[in-house]
């Protein structure tokens, strides 16, 4: 299924995330081994009664950055098929809010490749996340998965987990 | 060296601001002159010297010019985009 809202070659959608749609993009008979990871919308113990996400984006900046993480994926995997998908908007919980899928040869290119690059989404893929609770409030997610204080810490150079991790 | 005063040596930037600093500005844009040479760093100063609220963005935040990411002492040109990033927090 085809992303209606963004252009075909478009990293980004506003909808659930088709997976059939992904794994067909890195499906090839010469691949024997494909990842798939899933970051899904949180709710455990460390969060506060979440009921959704709303995504937000540099959405031009998310185009450009992610053909670059994906180029230096397959710089250093030539042989492995990468597909990617980013959701923007309001993200129930339990539901998708990236997906990653790896196709190599064999299985350890397809692992390495997927961690790679959901790594690299953590660390240079400009978007942000409000968490929506069942008390009404709004809050930022910085990128420690706590929420931002106020007012807003000096980033640096973090990495990070998440909101899922 | 003083910069002269001449409009061939000012740059129009556009600035672009999102998610919690969008919130903070009041605003998801703005267009900021100054005088060549400049940097990212002298860009985020005029931001947070002339918009009420930008007060508020730290001094030193994430920024990208033309959509890829820069360092503070990272020279801008006329019709450069400049966009402040709160600390990434996709996937």
């Amino acid at each position: 299924m085809r992303n209606a809202e963004l252009s075909e070659m478009s990293y980004l959608t506003r909808s659930p995330i088709s997976l059939d749609a992904l794994l067909a993009e890195v499906s090839s008979p010469a691949c024997g081994g494909t990842c798939l990871f899933l970051g899904t919308v949180r709710d455990g113990p460390d969060e506060h009664g979440v009921t959704a996400i709303e995504y937000s984006a540099y959405e031009e900046m998310v185009e450009a950055e992610f053909g670059r993480l994906l180029g230096d994926a397959r710089g250093r995997w030539p042989e492995a098929r990468i597909a990617v998908r980013h959701r923007l908007g309001t993200i129930p919980v339990g539901e998708a809010s990236i997906a990653i899928v790896a196709a190599a040869p064999h299985r350890a290119q397809a692992f390495e490749a997927c961690r790679y690059v959901i790594e690299g989404v953590k660390q240079r893929i400009p978007v942000w996340k409000k968490e929506l609770r069942v008390d009404g409030t709004e809050v930022w997610v910085d990128p420690s998965g706590r929420p931002t204080s106020s007012p807003p810490v000096p980033l640096s150079a973090s990495r990070s987990g998440g909101t899922h991790d | 060296m003083p910069a002269p005063v001449n409009t061939a040596t000012l740059a129009t930037v556009r600035v672009r601001f999102f998610a919690r600093y969008a919130e903070l500005v009041g605003r998801s844009e703005a267009a900021v002159s100054l005088p060549l040479p400049a940097t990212v760093g002298d860009v985020v100063r005029r931001v947070r010297e002339d918009f009420p609220g930008a007060g508020a963005l730290p001094e030193r935040p994430l920024a990208a010019v033309n959509l890829k990411q820069a360092k503070l002492d990272a020279r801008v040109q006329d019709g450069d985009e400049v966009a402040l990033l709160p600390p990434i927090a996709g996937g």
